[in-house]
C-alpha cells in the first residue's frame, strides 16, 4: 500500500518494544461478536493509482460541466471564473495540508488570511464585523434565524417568499428543532418588501434576499425600519456575492446580520459544494455570533499577530451553552475567496459585477424577443425568471437536445406551487455573446 | 578564513545569529509580509476584465453607493503574499502532526487531482439530473462503502461537517421520537463527560436536555452512573457516545450500553469521529449503533484545510432510516440515479432539508479515490498501524510520561501532567515540541485527565519519524519534569512567540481599519 510506510519489519520491532503478539492484541476490548475475522467482506481491495484515476475519469466524463457549452443555471450556485492563481494558492501544502490553527505560533498564515477575510467580507457587506466562514450560505441563514431570537429573546423568525427555498427549509429545520417558530410568506417574485407588514411585536427577526431566487433586487430599507420599529431584526441574505459589487449591500439597508453565500468568488461550482457562507453583524452583536472569529494581538516580543479570539462562544468550551454546534468552517474556500477578492480589488469587483449584469441584460433581451417569453423579473443584476408559452421541463429538456442547459424549472424549487412554466436563468462573465444567441435561437425553435 | 584566489571567502566563519537584526524585517528565508491592506490600493486589480459595454442596466436604481474600497493586488505580489504568508503554517505535507481526536494523516496529491476534473469541480448542482449520473453514481458508491464498512442500511450524505453530521443524527431520533408520539416527552440525552464539545452543544441544538454521565477509572463510561441515570427511563431520548473514546480506548460494555438505552426506549448516537482505530476491522453496526456520523476529512484524508472543509455522511439504522434528511441518491430499476430532493413518496418521513444542494462533492471524489486505493484489505490495515503506531509511542513514553490510564490504546495515546513539576503545564510542552519541529500534541483534552496530552501519530508515519519524535518528546518531558524554567518561553523558533490571547478577547480587533492619519488624508 502506497500511503502506509511501516514495513512488516518495522511492525515485528514495534510489537516487541509493547511487548504485544500481534494487532489482536490491541483489539481484545471489541466484544467477541464484533470482531470480524478478516476484512469486511463484499468490498473489492486496493486499487494502484492509475486504476483508480481510471475509474473515476468514467465517472466524470458522464456529467456535462458547465463550460462545455452554453450554461445559465444559477438559483444559489454561479458558474464564474476562477483565476488559475486562486487555485495554486489553495493547492498550496502549507495551507491545504494544516488544520484549525489553535497552535498560533506554527499558524500565522492560515491566521492573517482568516483576518483579511473577515476585513474583506466586512467591506463587501457594509456590515461591522464577519465571522471567518460558515458551512454555506444556507447553513449561515440557519445561525442567524437561531442567533437573532437568542438576541432578542424572541421566538418567531419570519421568512420572505423570495428566499431561496433551500435556505428557507434549512432555516425552518434548525428553528422548530429549537421550538422556534417560522412564518413563511407567500412565494411571491418581487415581495419581499412583505416582510415589512408582517412584522409584529413578537417578530425575533425578518429575512428577506437581494438578490432574491428569481433574481429580484430589492432595496430593503424599508424592511429594516419596520423591524427595528419593532425592536426585530433584519437578516439579510444574498446568494450571489458578486452582486454587492454593484446592488445596495446589506449594511447599507440597515441590516443587523448579513449572511450569503461566497461561492461566486474563488470557489469552483463542484455539485454544490464545499462552498463557503459568509456572516456577518453589527460591532453590538459580534459576542452572539456562531462560528470562528480571528482577531489581533501580539506575541511576546511585542509582534503584531493573529489568534483565533472570543472562543467562549463555541462548543468547545461553553458545549451545551455554546452559542452553535460548529467547529469546521469552510477555511480552504474562505481562503479560495480572499485570495481571489485580493486580486479583484474594489476595481475589479465592480467590473466583474457589470459584466455579468450587462451579460443577464443581453439575455433577457434576446429571450424577451422570443414570442411568447414573458420576463417575469423586475429589476435583476445577473438571474432572472421567464415564463414560457410551454412547460418549462418540457422546453429544459429539449434546450439540452440542442446543447443549451438553460437554467432551473422553478417547480424543481417550489414543487407545492403552480410555476410549471417558470424558468430562472442566470449570466454570467463567462456568458459569451454566441451562448446567448445559441439560447435565444433554440427557444425560439421550441416555442 | 580559507579564500580562493579571487579573495571571496569559500568556508563560513562562526558567528551567533541571535542578536542580527535587519532593516527589512525580513528574516532569510522568511519574508516579513504586511496585511493585503497595508500592500495594495483600491485602483490596483489582478485581473484583466473585458471593457464594459456601458449599455442600459435593469437593476432599478437598487445600486450600492459607498465602494467597498477594497485593495487589489497584481498577481506577482498576490502570489508573493501568500507564499509568504504560506512559510509561517506548520501542515502535514511539512513534519508529523500528531493532534489528537483530529486523524491528521497524509492527504495523496491523486485526490486533489480527481476533484478537479471538469466532470465533477465544474457541474452544477441544479442542473438537469441526466446531466450529472457520473456524479449522482459516484455518490452512491461511495454511499455503498460507507454502509459496508459500518454495516448500517443507510448514509445520509449531506452534512457538511461532523458536528453537522452529529446535527442529522439527532434530528432522525427527534423525529423518530415525534413519530412515536414522545417528542415532547422523550428530551433527556446522556452524553459522558469526556465527549467532544459538539456532542452536548448538538443535543441542545436540536432541543434537547443534556444529562452527563461519568467516566470509570478505567476511562470507560462508568456503568453503575449510567444505571442510575436511566432508572428513570420515560424521559431518555438516548445516548451520545464516542467510540472508540476520546481517551484513545474502546468502549469495553459498548453491547450493555447499546442494550440497556435501547431497552430504556431510546436511541444509540456514536460520534464516529475515532473510526479511524476500527475502520475495515470492526463495523459499528454490529454494535448496536442507530445513528454516526463519519467524518471523511478524519478517517477518509480529506484534507483539514486549516479549519475545514469537512464532511460528515451519517450513517442510519433501520429504526431512523426513513427519517433521513433530503436529498439522497436512489438507484432506479432501469439503472438511472435520481436524486429525491421533495419530502413526499419514499421521503414522505423524512426530518427535512439541512442545507443547499446535496452535501460536500468536492470531498466525496476524495473520500472516495482514497477509499478505492486503500480497499478492504488496505483499510484493515490502515486502522491497525494507527493503532500499532499509538501503542509504540505509549511503550515509548510510559516511562517518562503519566500514562492516563492503563493498558493497550486504541490509535490515541493519552496522557496526564502527573509527572512534571510544579509551575510547568502541558502548554510548556506543547510549545516546546515546537522548537523541537513538530505540531503539538492535542492538549487539554479530553476534559475527564488533568492537563491532558493526547498524541495521534496516524497510519502515515514511518518507524523513523514516531523515534525522533519520541526522542524529542522524552527530552522535554524530563525538563518539565525537573521544573526547566525556560520551558515556559517556549516556542523561541517558531515564526510567532507566545501570542496575547487575552488581550485579543478583550477588546476584539477583527478585522483591519485604516491607520487615523490615512482617515484624515482620505478626507
Amino acid at each position: 500500500m502506497r500511503y502506509l510506510p511501516l514495513t512488516d519489519d518495522d511492525r515485528k520491532a514495534m510489537l516487541k518494544v509493547i511487548g504485544a503478539k500481534g494487532v489482536d492484541d490491541f483489539y481484545t476490548d471489541v466484544p467477541e461478536s464484533a470482531r470480524l475475522g478478516g476484512k469486511v467482506a463484499g468490498l473489492p481491495d486496493h486499487q494502484g493509482e492509475m486504476a483508480v484515476e481510471r475509474h473515476l475519469s468514467k465517472l466524470a466524463a458522464k456529467n456535462r460541466s458547465a463550460s462545455s457549452g452554453p450554461f445559465f443555471v444559477g438559483a444559489g450556485a454561479y458558474k464564474h471564473h476562477i483565476p488559475a492563481s486562486v487555485d495554486m494558492v489553495i493547492q498550496r501544502s502549507e495551507f491545504l495540508t494544516t488544520y484549525t490553527p489553535y497552535q498560533p505560533e506554527i499558524a500565522q498564515g492560515t491566521l492573517q488570511t482568516l483576518f483579511e477575510f473577515q476585513t474583506q467580507v466586512a467591506a463587501l457587506t457594509a456590515m461591522d464585523v464577519a465571522n471567518a466562514s460558515m458551512y454555506d450560505g444556507s447553513t449561515a441563514c440557519a445561525e442567524a434565524a437561531v442567533m437573532a431570537c437568542r438576541v432578542t429573546r424572541r421566538k418567531k423568525v419570519i421568512l420572505s417568499g423570495g428566499l431561496h427555498p433551500h435556505y428557507a427549509a434549512a432555516t425552518k429545520l434548525l428553528c422548530e428543532a429549537q421550538g422556534l417558530e417560522v412564518v413563511h410568506l407567500a412565494v411571491a417574485v418581487d415581495g419581499e418588501m412583505a416582510l415589512a407588514d408582517a412584522v409584529d411585536d413578537q417578530t425575533a427577526c425578518v429575512i428577506g434576499q437581494s438578490p432574491n431566487i428569481f433574481g429580484t433586487v430589492t432595496d430593503l430599507s424599508g424592511v429594516a425600519d419596520a423591524a427595528h420599529e419593532k425592536k426585530a431584526l433584519f437578516v439579510s441574505v444574498f446568494t450571489e456575492a458578486v452582486a454587492l459589487g454593484l446592488v445596495t449591500p446589506p449594511g447599507e439597508m440597515g441590516a443587523d446580520i448579513a449572511v450569503g453565500e461566497g461561492q461566486s468568488i474563488g470557489v469552483p461550482l463542484g455539485f454544490g459544494g464545499p462552498y463557503v457562507g459568509l456572516f456577518a453583524c453589527t460591532e453590538k452583536l459580534v459576542r452572539q455570533m456562531p462560528g470562528r472569529l480571528c482577531g489581533e494581538t501580539v506575541d511576546a516580543d511585542g509582534k503584531r499577530g493573529f489568534v483565533l479570539t472570543l472562543s467562549t462562544r463555541e462548543q468547545h468550551i461553553r458545549r451545551d451553552k455554546a452559542t452553535s454546534n460548529i467547529c469546521t468552517n469552510s477555511g480552504l474556500c474562505a481562503l479560495a475567496f480572499t485570495a481571489h477578492m485580493t486580486l479583484l480589488g474594489d476595481k475589479g469587483l465592480k467590473g466583474l459585477a457589470l459584466l455579468n449584469h450587462e451579460a443577464a441584460c443581453d439575455l433577457a433581451d434576446a429571450l424577451e424577443a422570443v414570442p411568447g417569453v414573458e420576463i417575469l423579473t423586475p429589476r435583476f443584476f445577473n438571474e432572472f425568471a421567464f415564463r414560457t408559452p410551454m412547460n418549462a421541463e418540457a422546453v429544459l429538456a429539449m434546450l439540452d437536445e440542442a446543447g443549451v442547459v438553460g437554467g432551473v424549472r422553478a417547480s424543481r424549487l417550489f414543487p407545492a406551487e403552480s410555476m410549471g412554466d417558470v424558468i430562472i436563468c442566470a449570466a454570467t462573465e463567462c456568458t459569451t455573446p454566441e451562448d446567448i444567441e445559441a439560447y435565444a435561437a433554440a427557444l425560439k425553435e421550441i416555442v | 578564513m580559507s579564500m580562493n584566489t579571487q579573495g571571496r571567502p569559500t568556508a563560513p566563519t562562526s558567528t551567533s545569529v541571535s542578536d542580527i537584526e535587519t532593516v527589512s524585517g525580513s528574516r532569510g528565508l522568511l519574508q516579513a509580509e504586511g496585511l493585503i491592506f497595508e500592500i495594495g490600493t483600491s485602483e490596483t486589480t489582478g485581473v484583466d476584465l473585458p471593457a464594459p459595454q456601458n449599455r442600459t442596466g435593469r437593476l432599478g436604481g437598487v445600486a450600492r453607493k459607498v465602494a467597498t474600497g477594497l485593495p487589489g493586488l497584481s498577481e506577482p505580489e498576490m502570489v508573493r503574499h501568500y507564499m509568504r504568508l504560506s512559510q509561517r503554517n506548520y501542515a502535514i505535507d511539512l513534519g508529523f502532526f500528531p493532534l489528537g481526536s483530529c486523524t491528521m494523516k497524509h492527504n495523496p496529491r491523486l485526490n486533489e487531482k480527481m476533484a478537479r476534473l471538469p466532470g465533477f469541480g465544474d457541474i452544477h448542482p441544479m442542473q438537469p439530473q441526466a446531466t450529472v449520473q457520473g456524479a449522482l453514481e459516484l455518490i452512491d458508491e461511495l454511499a455503498t462503502w460507507l454502509k459496508t464498512l459500518t454495516n448500517m442500511p443507510f448514509v445520509a450524505m449531506s452534512p457538511k461537517a461532523g458536528a453537522h453530521g452529529e446535527l442529522a443524527g439527532m434530528l432522525a431520533i427527534r423525529q423518530a421520537l415525534i413519530a412515536r408520539g414522545e417528542g415532547e416527552t422523550r428530551k433527556r440525552v446522556l452524553v459522558p463527560a469526556s465527549a467532544h464539545g459538539t456532542n452536548p452543544a448538538t443535543a441542545v441544538q436540536c432541543g434537547f436536555i443534556v444529562d452527563e454521565i461519568r467516566a470509570d477509572a478505567r476511562g470507560r463510561v462508568d456503568m453503575d452512573d449510567l444505571k442510575a441515570k436511566l432508572e428513570k427511563s420515560d424521559d431518555i431520548a438516548g445516548i451520545m457516545l464516542t467510540n472508540p473514546n476520546t481517551c484513545g480506548l474502546f468502549e469495553t460494555d459498548i453491547k450493555e450500553i447499546a442494550d440497556l438505552i435501547h431497552d430504556a426506549g431510546g436511541y444509540f448516537y456514536c460520534d464516529g469521529a475515532n473510526f479511524n482505530a476500527i475502520v475495515g476491522r470492526v463495523r459499528p453496526g454490529d454494535l448496536g449503533v442507530d445513528a454516526m456520523h463519519i467524518n471523511l476529512h478524519k478517517t477518509f484524508s480529506t484534507p483539514h484545510g486549516g479549519g475545514g472543509p469537512g464532511s460528515g455522511p451519517t450513517v442510519l439504522s433501520e429504526a431512523l432510516a426513513p427519517y433521513a434528511p433530503v436529498p439522497f441518491v436512489v438507484k432506479n430499476e432501469d439503472g438511472v440515479y435520481s436524486l429525491v430532493e421533495d419530502m413526499d413518496g419514499e421521503a414522505s418521513e423524512s426530518f427535512g432539508r439541512m442545507v443547499a444542494f446535496h452535501g460536500q462533492m468536492g470531498m466525496f471524489v476524495r473520500a472516495l479515490a482514497y477509499i478505492l486505493s486503500h480497499g478492504a484489505d488496505g483499510l484493515k490495515q490502515v486502522a491497525e498501524d494507527a493503532v500499532l503506531n499509538a501503542n509504540y509511542i505509549a511503550a515509548k513514553l510510559k516511562h517518562v510520561m503519566t500514562p492516563a490510564f492503563e493498558g493497550y490504546c486504541m490509535h490515541e495515546a493519552l496522557f496526564s501532567d502527573a509527572f512534571t513539576a510544579d509551575g510547568i503545564e502541558t502548554l510548556d510542552i506543547a510549545k516546546a515540541l515546537i522548537d523541537e519541529g513538530y505540531h503539538p500534541m492535542t492538549m487539554y483534552f479530553p476534559l475527564v485527565v488533568h492537563g491532558a496530552m493526547l498524541i495521534e501519530p496516524t497510519e502515515t508515519e514511518s518507524k523513523a519519524t514516531l523515534d525522533q519524535f519520541c526522542a524529542s518528546l522524552e527530552s522535554i518531558a524530563r525538563r518539565a519534569a525537573q521544573g526547566d524554567e525556560t520551558l515556559k518561553g517556549a516556542p523561541y523558533l517558531a515564526p510567532a512567540r507566545r501570542l496575547d490571547e487575552t488581550r485579543a478577547a478583550r477588546k476584539p480587533v477583527l478585522k483591519w481599519t485604516a491607520p487615523a492619519s490615512d482617515t484624515v488624508a482620505a478626507e
